[in-house]
């Protein structure tokens, strides 16, 4: 399927991916490379460094340099006092997460992917998102809960589903799912410095990714703002919503939709709660037409949350029916060509943008 | 003549009420007196893995007299809550702690705020213990502004921070991972200080609290675990839900104290024991052997599972106020008229407390959407119907 995704930063013409080791060379005119690994890495390292409040706990994160080499070099750097090898146990680390935050530090909790995350969901929910509220803000609960999320390749029924839109139902949580190099470094020091339970979401097939990074973005006191989504790409014809690895899908039918003369204005929702209702609404009421994009399942998802906000604020500036393009709606299989149809592909955003457009597309053949 | 010896023998006899009455105001400073006295506890304790403490325990007379006090007015509390709720003041759940309060005040005695207490959602007497007020109780119970947490969080969610009371938890067992994270931070902070996770026989059973104790094993956390063995979970017998109900072996290679929890010397005692063990060892638990008058909560009668017998019996035998009423009593620091007077304050105190707390008001529509988050950025919340309610969360 998918193994590495060619990513082409659309208006900057001479960028080519090269393999990101190059990250400290500087050039004066071309931007620096880094990879989405290096950019959690590094921020992590900077957090650390900035609070001693911040430490990092979970299942290989110390001695095994992390499962997918997040956290490669933060044990030798700041000690096992600070980077701590937990057993296999997420109901009982992630407590224990929550309750080092109810006393005023500041966990960040690797589950090695989001599956892992439903054993200790009521921790996630209960334990942290509730407490401030109930509390009426006695206990706040400084926690980040990251890793993984979504559908890698052939893995499985198990270990591929989307927990976004769970965990963005819930108030007293903050979601985010970055996407690029800058998106990770942004989010996760916001994440960290946000005195409330954030949920990040990454995705493993971005962690090998590279895009360019200025030196805003490197700069150890860069932050993004919380609740505020990115308009990667501007158009007027229709925008596409979209986080995490389905952005860069969305960014490549922006480049196919465009060559059939739609130009399709691609929003990197960075944020899932909260939503930025406010870009989106903006961007539906200039071009009138919506397409969203998730991995997950589509019922009860991220784009049911998308539609009805538009239809709730901005009904009288559509133009045709929201459309969604999301995750099928069956556990992921295994087989190579199945997997294939339960992911949404570029196509599937290529043929849903026309549709808005009131373009004609051939008729599927029967399944 | 004879009026004049009985004037005589009348002031003969004031002379000799003279000493007498000098006694009994020489009576008032001894709530103060620490001049120390020793006491047994009511049966040894019986460890696993571990030495045992000794019964017989240092105290005063100022200590007895708090005992007594935070005790009676913890039982007096609670039995008011029950006509609150069944007058359907209080709304929802209500678990009371009435039998129970030794642990409570045993455990105070033996520590400062800087350790931490972590409980589930019978939590009204240890937040009190913890410095709580009878107004932020009922205030709370009832839902008011002036309650613990203004109202929003309701009998099982009451929390005290800077007294390093960490609540207050509904979900069955989750307040001991939670309770071993205090313990982390603490150590991660050097505070020399511990965290008391308090759970009860139900909650002996689950499945993360063996996986926090055996990370705190692991990482050597001054956290001691404390299971309040009141012998019922909700409505099911120790011997019903646990293949072995033996909670202070649990551990297996946590060492373990079982305590008479109807003893507050004996809970004292323990909790100076595990204080200092946890700080220099690691995690230790101390299975506290107690005993609920009440149901699980208000809506159980608790007579269903258990006989009325089995109740009176440990009210007779093992009452931890009547103990501490006993010792009193047997060492001449106070007369049954004063320690029923002292009730008598309390019963005030609290009929003031809930009288004040009546009067309270309800919380202002506001506060549906403050603290949802500590740092709301500005977004949006909604109310039910999205287009008549919505707030800018603070």
């Amino acid at each position: 399927m998918l193994g590495i995704v060619r990513q082409k930063m659309l208006g900057q013409s001479l960028l080519k991916i090269r393999p990101a080791i190059s990250v400290l060379r500087s050039y004066s005119s071309a931007a620096k490379q880094m990879t989405v690994r290096e950019a959690l890495n590094s921020a992590l390292d900077e957090e650390m460094s900035a609070d001693p409040k911040v430490f990092l706990m979970g299942e290989e994160v110390g001695e095994y340099q992390g499962a997918y080499k997040i956290s490669k070099g933060l044990l030798e750097k700041y000690g096992p006092e600070r980077v701590l090898d937990t057993p296999i146990t997420e109901a009982g680390f992630a407590g224990i997460g929550v309750g080092a935050a109810y006393y005023g530090l500041k966990p960040v909790v690797e589950f090695m992917t989001f599956n892992f995350s439903m054993q200790a969901i009521d921790h996630i929910i209960n334990s942290a998102a509730k407490s401030n509220y109930m509390s009426a803000g006695q206990m706040s609960v400084p926690i980040v809960f990251r890793g993984p999320n979504g559908a890698a390749a052939g893995v499985g029924a198990q270990h591929s589903q989307c927990y976004a839109s769970w965990y963005a139902s819930c108030p007293g949580l903050k979601v985010l799912s970055p996407y690029s190099s800058e998106d990770a470094r942004g989010l996760l020091k916001a994440a960290i410095r946000d005195p409330d339970p954030v949920v990040f979401l990454e995705n493993e097939l971005l962690y090998g990714e590279s895009f360019p990074v200025s030196d805003e973005v490197l700069d150890s006191s860069f932050c993004l703002p919380v609740g505020k989504a990115k308009i990667e790409r501007k158009g007027k014809d229709v925008t596409i919503t979209a986080f995490s690895k389905m952005v860069g899908y969305a960014l490549k039918a922006a480049e196919i939709l465009e060559k059939e003369g739609i130009d399709a204005e691609v929003i990197n929702l960075r944020s899932i709660r909260p939503l930025d209702r406010s870009t989106i609404n903006a961007s539906v009421r200039k071009t009138n037409r919506l397409i969203t994009v998730e991995e997950g399942f589509p019922q009860h998802g991220v784009g049911a949350e998308i539609c009805a906000s538009v239809v709730e604020e901005s009904f009288a500036y559509l133009d045709a029916p929201v459309e969604r393009i999301a995750g099928a709606d069956v556990p992921m299989p295994y087989a190579a060509n199945l997997e294939r149809m339960a992911v949404p592909q570029v196509e599937d955003i290529v043929r849903a943008a026309k549709r808005a457009c009131y373009r004609a597309v051939p008729l599927a053949a029967a399944a | 003549m004879a009026l004049s010896r009985l004037a005589s023998s009348s002031s003969r006899s004031a002379d000799l009420l003279k000493p007498l009455c000098s006694a009994i105001s020489l009576r008032r400073p001894i709530s103060t007196d620490t001049t120390p006295i020793t006491v047994e506890t009511s049966v040894p304790f019986t460890s696993h893995q571990c030495d045992t403490p000794s019964r017989s325990v240092q105290t005063n007379a100022k200590e007895l007299f708090t005992f007594f006090r935070d005790m009676a007015l913890m039982r007096r509390m609670e039995i008011a809550a029950d006509s609150l709720y069944k007058a359907k003041l209080i709304r929802g759940f209500c678990h009371l702690y009435d039998g129970q309060e030794a642990v409570a005040v045993g455990m105070e005695a033996a520590i400062t705020k800087k350790d931490c207490i972590i409980t589930a959602y019978r939590d009204h007497c240890t937040f009190v213990a913890r410095g709580g007020t009878l107004l932020e109780v009922f205030a709370e119970l009832m839902g008011r502004q002036a309650g613990c947490s203004r109202g929003k969080g309701g009998s099982m969610h009451f929390y005290k921070k800077d007294s390093n009371f960490y609540g207050g938890h509904g979900i069955v067992g989750a307040q001991v991972p939670l309770g071993c994270g205090l313990a982390f931070a603490q150590k991660y902070s050097k505070d020399e200080a511990v965290t008391f996770a308090l759970y009860g026989d139900g909650a002996a059973n689950q499945g993360q609290l063996f996986e926090a104790l055996n990370i705190s094993a692991l990482w050597d956390l001054p956290a001691i675990l404390v299971c309040e063995n009141n012998h019922y979970g909700m409505g099911t017998a120790e011997w019903r839900a646990a293949k072995s109900p033996a909670y202070y072996k649990r551990g297996d290679y946590a060492p373990g104290l079982k305590v008479d929890g109807m003893d507050a010397f004996a809970v004292k005692q323990a909790c100076t024991f595990a204080k200092e063990h946890a700080l220099k060892n690691g995690p230790i638990i101390l299975e506290m052997d107690t005993y609920r008058y009440h149901g699980h909560s208000m809506s159980d009668p608790g007579s269903t599972y258990r006989t009325r017998d089995e109740i009176t019996g440990v009210r007779q035998e093992r009452d931890p106020v009547e103990r501490i009423r006993k010792l009193i009593l047997s060492h001449d620091l106070a007369t049954e008229k004063e320690l029923k007077d002292i009730e008598k304050e309390i019963r005030k105190e609290v009929d003031d407390a809930i009288a004040q707390a009546k009067e309270n008001p309800l919380p202002e529509s506001s506060e549906l959407f403050t603290n949802v988050y500590a740092k709301g950025l500005g977004v949006e919340s909604f109310g039910a119907d999205r287009k008549e309610v919505r707030a800018i969360l603070p």
